[in-house]
């Protein structure tokens, strides 16, 4: 093959002559290299041409959808298997206000969860609180749904909701967002639950950032007499910034297509309603209980599309967020 | 005298400013901690809710040797617990290799080109793609071509969750491996591809592991992508071409049934893949750390 392998082989052919191995098998197949590189090289390519394939795919199995509804497909709320008529709306709206909720509850606290891993926690409890959040992570989703429809949402409905309906209800313009009965599951409880799962995500990238932050830049700020608290807000924070969004997108694609969880608990009911508390559904709720038992083409070429549009947005808020991410990993390149 | 000295400092607690300064500092301090409190408090409500209901279900024995039964009948998990192993390590042996395949053009050949930039960006996005959409992925490419829900079908859902995850390790744990071993290696008139079998791969090996074991735990659990691909089966069958039982669809379905009996069953399938998933991320925790 090439000279380069072939003299490679020699030069370690000769002292090993000298030696007792064998130089037959050193100098063993000179396509080796190039066989190996290329193995590679396809799998690598395989790996590249997934994502594709699935956009590809899916493009074909909504094909009759897209071409019956067109783009009104948006912003239809019907959903009626029988009459063959369907809209995205109401999962669409779902899956966003869901997630919304998440982010609200959740960036707070992952922001609060990070900030005590890395600058009040003692060494020594670092890593056990730091794994029992990441934990978090890799409780199965579907826990997460049975625990919240057997556990949660009797207590939810018991106790929080009442008061919730009873105080921010009664908000005027707000209010409507709070209203109706208590019924225990619904977005507001799918969101909440969203957001306990997002929670180990957004800490896990928050924390990372906040520790390539100089030690310099820190200690300045601390020899200049600021506390903890404006350490981070005025000098971890800014020069984090575009980590922790990048963090926050993260979580916003993962909850976005969270499926079991918020199955368990949405509710399931195709109906647009302003308050939170009322039962809702969300694409990926939508695709996992109608699914296999979808009828007739059409009604499976618009779920389909409905798993579409989840891809589509999820995968542009996740590739924005590793955006984000290696615009920090760069300008922290340049900055150090 | 302490009060000459008082007075002079700046940080006397008469001074307005650093008096609120300290206490805004001491509420968010509070708050933060009270944030973990929050994290900490979900956890141990779901695990400890999970041990209290499905302990008992655990200790059946019944529970690991008897079929799914129909509501209101005895019996246990077996099919679903086979055939959750069958498509588990199925899926893990299909995407493994091409993982660590990848993983290793990226780490050892992708310095010069477009493919490995772009491989590792669309790789990361597909870390956190929705599972459900791989779910639909292989229903049309697989199940609407045979025509029928198979185990096949499942193990290649999982699989399309495997590939990311050992892609992503192995790309990492290849890349701390120093590259004066590599430069050794070939210096010594190595191949290329024997230095990567015999010598980087052997220097990221627990990395490596750590990654599968993830991956192997990231896929026990899920539910979504099976679906639509490996759907349930009532009875034992270890027939890959046919409908396969498998845990987390039993749960689903065990779980939004009314029946009493076939909720305690979903607690201790529930608490059994808990268990296990935990189990499995502790150890790969472990074993990467006893690498560094």
């Amino acid at each position: 093959m090439s000279t380069a392998t072939l003299n490679s082989s020699d030069a370690a052919g000769a002292p090993a002559r000298t030696n007792s191995p064998s130089p037959r098998r050193l100098r063993s197949a000179p396509w080796a290299d190039k066989a190996f590189e290329w193995l590679t090289r396809t799998f690598a390519f395989l790996v590249f041409s997934i994502l594709l394939a699935i956009l590809a795919s899916l493009l074909v199995g909504s094909q009759l959808s897209i071409e019956k509804f067109g783009f009104s497909f948006l912003w239809t709320a019907d959903w009626d298997p029988v009459q063959e008529k369907f809209g995205a709306l109401v999962p669409i709206y779902g899956t966003l206000v869901t997630s919304a909720i998440a982010m609200i509850i959740g960036v707070p606290v992952s922001f609060g969860i990070a900030l005590f891993l890395t600058e009040l926690s003692p060494g020594w409890l670092k890593r056990p609180l730091g794994t029992a959040i990441e934990l978090l992570a890799a409780i199965p989703s579907i826990i997460y749904g049975m625990w919240g429809l057997f556990v949660f949402a009797p207590l939810f409905q018991t106790h929080l909701q009442p008061a919730m309906i009873n105080t921010l209800g009664s908000v005027p313009f707000f209010g409507a967002l709070f209203a109706g009965p208590p019924i225990g599951i619904g977005m507001f409880a799918a969101g909440l639950i969203l957001s306990i799962m997002v929670i180990p995500f957004i800490t896990a990238v928050m924390r990372d950032v906040f520790e390539i932050v100089p030690p310099m830049l820190k200690e300045s700020a601390y020899g200049l007499g600021a506390t903890t608290w404006e350490v981070v807000w005025r000098v971890v924070l800014p020069y984090t910034k575009v980590g922790v969004i990048g963090g926050i997108m993260l979580g916003l694609g993962r909850a976005l297509g969270e499926t079991m969880a918020v199955t368990f608990v949405i509710g399931n009911a195709h109906r647009l309603a302003v308050s939170l508390n009322a039962p809702g559904n969300s694409i990926a709720s939508a695709l996992a209980n109608e699914f296999t038992e979808a009828v007739g083409d059409l009604y499976f070429s618009a779920l389909i599309e409905l798993g579409l549009i989840l891809f589509l947005i999820t995968t542009v808020v996740l590739a924005l967020s590793k955006l984000l991410l290696m615009r920090l990993a760069r300008s922290e390149g340049t900055r150090t | 005298m302490s009060a000459v000295l008082k007075a002079q400092s700046a940080i006397r607690p008469e001074n307005r400013i650093y008096r609120s300064r300290k206490q805004v500092n001491f509420l968010l301090l509070a708050v933060s901690s009270v944030a973990l409190a929050f994290g900490l408090f979900w956890l141990i409500w779901i695990l400890g809710t999970l041990l209290y209901e499905g302990g008992t279900a655990l200790a059946r024995a019944a529970l690991y040797y008897q079929m799914t039964p129909p509501p209101g009948a005895d019996g246990g998990l077996a099919n679903a617990i086979a055939g959750s192993l069958v498509m588990v390590t199925a899926g893990t042996l299909i995407g493994t290799p091409v993982g660590i395949l990848a993983g290793t053009y990226l780490a050892e050949y992708g310095h010069r080109g477009w493919l490995s930039g772009a491989t590792r960006f669309l790789n990361d996005v597909l870390l956190s793609a929705p599972s459900i959409v791989m779910g639909l992925f292989v229903y049309s490419v697989y199940v609407a071509k045979v025509g029928h829900f198979s185990g096949w079908a499942g193990s290649i859902a999982l699989a399309l969750l495997v590939i990311p995850v050992v892609v992503r390790t192995t790309d990492d744990m290849l890349k701390l491996v120093p590259n004066t071993l590599r430069e050794a290696t070939v210096a010594l008139g190595c191949p290329a591809w024997k230095m990567v079998l015999s010598v980087t791969y052997r220097a990221a090996r627990t990395g490596i592991l750590t990654g599968i074991l993830l991956a192997v735990a990231r896929i026990s659990g899920e539910t979504a992508p099976l679906l639509f691909t490996a759907l349930n089966n009532q009875f034992w069958s270890t027939n890959m071409n046919a409908p396969m039982a498998n845990l987390p669809v039993v749960i689903f379905q065990f779980a939004m049934s009314p029946y009493e009996d076939w909720h305690r069953l979903a607690w201790g399938g529930a608490a059994l893949i808990t268990l296990t998933v935990l189990v499995l991320n502790i150890l790969a925790r472990a074993l990467f750390r006893k690498s560094d």
